[in-house]
């Protein structure tokens, strides 16, 4: 409609999904966290692996910035880490390891993708099912149906899928180029689009944006759809790694609270309406720097979640303190 | 009551409102949560209908020892839910209280109380962590109680290098798996149907018979008419968050008696809580539920497990019945509060 893209110059920049000072900010933690990290790793005597950082933060990079889409509408998804698991066992039997069926294998997961996203988008829009339960009830049904299908792996993806998970253009992998293509697609979909405008205007308040015209169940569908898509595209990045699906790739990886935790970093509001994709991309890599640090320091696994957690609560709560309304 | 008194704006939306005699608000409370006894009780049926043994005093006793952690579990979610928050740490609350006390107490008795009482202390600490967090640094509660489970879970798998050690003497897992002995007709009376109906009575005389329950039910139903109307509303959620965190504690001890030393004693059991609350009427974002209802959807939770396996049903088809029952419920709640309007 009209109305949003007349009045687009004049919205404020968090709006329009420019890099917003909340997004200067992250990036300032993250040249921080990798500052710190790479001395502390220089000072060990190590060495930082910029591109395996990069590689480790692929899997929850692409799912995550389709959380950002669903929690930027004020909807979220806990299903998406069995999402991974049905997408890398889906993709994985229908290869079966032959060359010539990696179309249908993709064709078929992405199916699946959009069938699950709808579901979802569905049961919170029609059936008014809040989202957290919505999704939690999904999640539950699909660990159901996979873990009474499969108990470990099955099928196989054929060596040319393997690209995906290993190949390289030169130094970059090419996993790592459709990360950043992802997040470059999601930054402009956000900023120019139609849509992504709609979603900032119903994940800021839902009536106001279908009382201005916005169809916002349609919006919120569509949000959902896309998160559900990252995640096909996670469990196909995971299935090209492993060469062959299991039913625990997306519950071990922890992908769905994890995602959420890397889009709030990023600045995002988990209420909606507030945030973007490049704040989430500054989130995922802190994590995996993190990660990166903690292992080449062989520092205790179990203390990574500590740390983890304090720093998700005091970036959350920096956020917070940063735009405070006088009364939540 | 229009002018003299400013009535909360829009009564209708606090559900079961702080108005009329308490025994009339319970009922309220009831009528508009009904639901849940009607698919409990219908569940109950098809149970002894399965299995005719199911009736019997003593079995149905042990059916309800065996759901009594996450009776309590729900009892104290609700307050958070109500108030407006969720608290998705006391899973890892759970693991850590069993894992602690087996490492601290390691078998000697003499050891139990004292390691009781510094658990609940510990609930008491976490709570009061996880509502400051949330009130005074205007963090959501969703990422605060997220931290919180990362941070205990890690510090416990710490703290036991990943494996647990020590054990539980009698005294401790006694709560979880004994009961008074040779009751007439009854048999052996759970010590955890006790823990139930002490937690539940206390849980309902502070929602329905005093001011800070109404004040939880107005945090919910609108934070800042409340805050307006004079409610500390940071207190009431911090309050709200300490009660989860103590029926976390007691849902541990409970649970530790009952299934041993396990490193996933608690895994999942702050999703089995929310599912139950929900499917006992209450709703996410706060404001509608009560203590009563909330427990009936833990048991009715526990009972479909317990058809499922009689009816011989694969665990993992487990899973699939209990996340479409709870999108069901909570579809058909919302499907009854736009009719209602």
């Amino acid at each position: 409609m009209s109305v949003v893209t007349a009045s687009d110059r004049t919205l404020p920049a968090r709006w329009a999904g420019l890099p917003s000072s909340g997004t200067w900010a992250i990036y300032g933690v993250l040249l921080l966290v990798l500052a710190v990290s790479w001395t502390l790793i220089l000072a060990t005597g190590g060495n930082i692996n910029l591109t395996n950082t990069l590689v480790r933060s692929v899997a929850l990079g692409i799912v995550a910035v389709g959380q950002t889409f669903v929690i930027l509408g004020g909807s979220l998804d806990l299903s998406v880490a069995y999402q991974v698991s049905v997408t890398a066992i889906t993709a994985s039997v229908v290869m079966d390891g032959r060359p010539d069926r990696v179309w249908l294998g993709v064709l078929a997961v992405l199916g699946v993708g959009v069938a699950i996203g709808l579901a979802n988008g569905l049961i919170i829009t029609v059936l008014h099912v809040n989202a957290f339960i919505a999704t939690l009830g999904m999640s539950l049904i699909l660990r159901g149906g996979l873990n009474a299908g499969f108990d470990n792996f099955a099928g196989a993806v054929p060596r040319e899928f393997e690209w995906f998970g290993y190949g390289d253009a030169g130094p970059v992998p090419y996993s790592v180029l459709v990360l950043i293509a992802l997040v470059v697609a999601g930054w402009f979909v956000l900023r120019f689009t139609r849509f992504g405008h709609h979603l900032y205007a119903v994940g800021e308040s839902e009536d106001t944006a279908r009382l201005s015209g916005v169809r916002s169940a349609r919006v919120i569908i569509g949000a959902h759809v896309l998160c559900s898509l990252t995640a096909v595209l996670t469990g196909l990045f995971i299935v090209s790694r492993l060469r062959a699906g299991a039913p625990w790739v997306g519950p071990d990886g922890n992908y769905d609270l994890e995602s959420i935790a890397a889009v709030v970093l990023g600045g995002t509001a988990l209420a909606g309406g507030r945030g973007g994709v490049l704040g989430t991309f500054a989130g995922v890599v802190i994590l995996a720097l993190l990660d990166n640090a903690f292992n080449q320091l062989e520092v205790n696994a179990f203390l990574k979640d500590v740390v983890r957690g304090v720093i998700i609560i005091a970036a959350v709560a920096l956020y917070a303190f940063r735009q405070r309304d006088p009364i939540r | 009551m229009s002018a003299r008194t400013a009535p909360p704006p829009s009564r209708e939306r606090f559900g079961t409102a702080p108005t009329g005699s308490p025994g009339r608000r319970i009922g309220r409370a009831l009528l508009g949560t009904a639901p849940i006894f009607v698919i409990l009780a219908a569940l109950l049926v098809w149970i002894t209908i399965e299995n005719p043994n199911f009736t019997d005093p003593p079995l149905f006793l042990l059916f309800l020892r065996r759901a009594a952690p996450l009776m309590v579990l729900a009892a104290g979610q609700l307050f958070v839910i109500l108030a407006g928050e969720f608290d998705l740490s006391v899973g890892a609350l759970i693991t850590l209280v069993v894992i602690v006390a087996a490492r601290l107490i390691d078998g000697e008795p003499e050891r139990t109380w004292p390691v009781i009482a510094l658990l609940l202390l510990f609930g008491l600490v976490v709570g009061l962590v996880n509502g400051l967090i949330t009130t005074r640094l205007h963090v959501p509660s969703f990422i605060t109680t997220l931290g919180m489970l990362l941070i205990l879970d890690g510090a416990t798998s710490y703290w036991t290098g990943g494996s647990p050690r020590g054990e539980l003497p009698e005294n401790f897992r006694q709560w979880g798996r004994l009961g008074i002995e040779d009751v007439p007709v009854l048999g052996q009376l759970p010590y955890a149907v006790f823990a139930v109906l002490i937690f539940g009575s206390i849980a309902v005389l502070i929602l329905h018979f005093t001011a800070y329950g109404k004040q939880v039910y107005a945090t919910g139903g609108n934070p800042r008419a409340a805050f307006l109307s004079g409610v500390n509303v940071s207190a009431v959620r911090t309050a709200a968050f300490v009660l989860s965190a103590t029926s976390a504690v007691i849902a541990g001890i409970l649970l530790g008696g009952f299934t041993g030393v396990s490193p996933d004693a608690g895994q999942g059991r702050e999703f089995q809580a929310i599912s139950a609350v929900v499917l006992g009427g209450a709703v996410l974002g706060g404001g509608r539920g009560a203590v009563v209802p909330a427990m009936a959807g833990a048991l009715t939770l526990e009972a479909i497990f317990t058809l499922l396996n009689i009816l011989g049903l694969e665990s993992p088809l487990q899973y699939v019945v209990q996340g479409v029952i709870i999108i069901v419920a909570v579809a058909f709640a919302a499907f009854r509060q736009r009719t209602a309007r």
